[in-house]
């Protein structure tokens, strides 16, 4: 079993780490999030059975740190709304442009939001995304489409989208 | 289809920080070419390796992630002990590379070679091919002990640029005949 050093993995790959783990728990918790799926990924990395598709095991690692930050996040805080929660961590980073669609990416459902950061942010295919939130592919293109058309709805003047 | 997110999230700022592991390594500039200085985390020396360019520098760390362990990461920290052991060597303050050092990355006939290299031929002193050949218990092998020579994963630490071709002249070395050239000088020079 031949797998390459760990560091060509940091090396190519920790600024889409850190870019999955912002997108979904905000600038506060992403570096904590990012940190530990690293650490995460650096235990398991010499059990792993093949070295296909590298990128997409660390960043399904990552997404999985970042739903154990929301599952914490909620156990500390049983009284709070948990309303709160899904938009609290997904706030507009305050020095970047068009705030507007991230605050309509954090007001999707947390599945379709989910699917979507992953498929965007992650430039994972459905299949990977699939695997990441334990569904099938056809319903991660679901899940994506259902998104996409949510914001296409609420921002009728852009046609890039 | 344009990247809805590119503008939302900020370019990251710096990458993780993973403490030592199984491996740690560094690229050092030295005297005589950029080499790679790989430790273990039992603080042994597996590599003090030519690594001209970033592809020798991949084949070698992929050589130590199939031989020893994946969990390979540029750390200077472990490697201090090794780079002061060699830039003492370099400076002719010190004989040897005094370090202690792990053969993995050797194969066993590779093994026998370069730990008889090590024992037999002092500071300063030069042997042949065909001699180490026989020293090892291979006489005439003396090809084969060219090539276990030439992928000498600890170079300078087992020195193998004290071995020369019956013929005359430098032969072969991982770091170039002027790496050798210069090490032999240094080697004249300061037991003199």
């Amino acid at each position: 079993m031949s797998l390459p050093p760990f560091q060509s993995l940091v090396d190519a790959h920790w600024r889409d780490v850190a870019r999955l783990a912002y997108a979904p728990v905000g600038p506060v918790a992403a570096d904590d999030v990012a940190q530990q799926a690293w650490t995460q990924a650096l235990a398991a990395y010499p059990r792993l059975t093949h070295a296909r598709n590298l990128r997409s095991w660390l960043l399904t690692v990552t997404h999985r740190c970042a739903m154990d930050h929301h599952r914490a996040a909620r156990r500390s805080h049983p009284h709070e709304d948990p309303a709160s929660l899904v938009t609290a961590p997904t706030q507009p980073p305050p020095d970047v442009p068009d705030g507007d669609l991230w605050t309509r990416v954090a007001a999707l459902p947390p599945r379709q939001r989910d699917a979507v950061v992953l498929r965007f942010v992650g430039d994972l295919d459905h299949a990977a995304v699939a695997a990441a939130l334990h569904t099938t592919p056809g319903m991660s293109r679901r899940l994506v489409s259902d998104a996409l058309a949510t914001l296409r709805l609420n921002l009728p003047d852009r046609e890039d989208l | 289809m344009t990247d809805p997110f590119a503008t939302l999230v900020p370019p990251p700022t710096a990458p993780p920080r993973l403490g030592p592991t199984d491996v740690s390594y560094v690229l050092e500039d030295t005297a005589v070419g950029r080499m790679l200085l790989a430790v273990r985390d039992d603080g042994r020396v597996v590599a003090t390796a030519y690594a001209a360019d970033d592809e020798a520098v991949a084949r070698w760390l992929q050589r130590i992630s199939d031989a020893l362990s994946p969990r390979v990461l540029r750390h200077p920290g472990p490697t201090d002990a090794v780079r002061r052991a060699l830039e003492a060597y370099l400076s002719g303050r010190a004989h040897d590379v005094d370090v202690a050092v792990d053969l993995v990355l050797a194969r066993p006939f590779q093994r026998e070679v370069l730990t008889t290299l090590r024992r037999s031929v002092g500071y300063g002193h030069r042997t042949t091919y065909g001699a180490l050949a026989s020293a090892s218990g291979h006489p005439g092998a003396s090809r084969a002990v060219g090539a276990a020579l030439g992928g000498n994963p600890l170079c300078i630490t087992l020195p193998c640029h004290r071995v020369l071709p019956a013929a005359g002249g430098v032969g072969g070395y991982a770091g170039g005949p002027e790496a050798k050239r210069l090490l032999l000088e240094l080697e004249a020079t300061v037991s003199r």
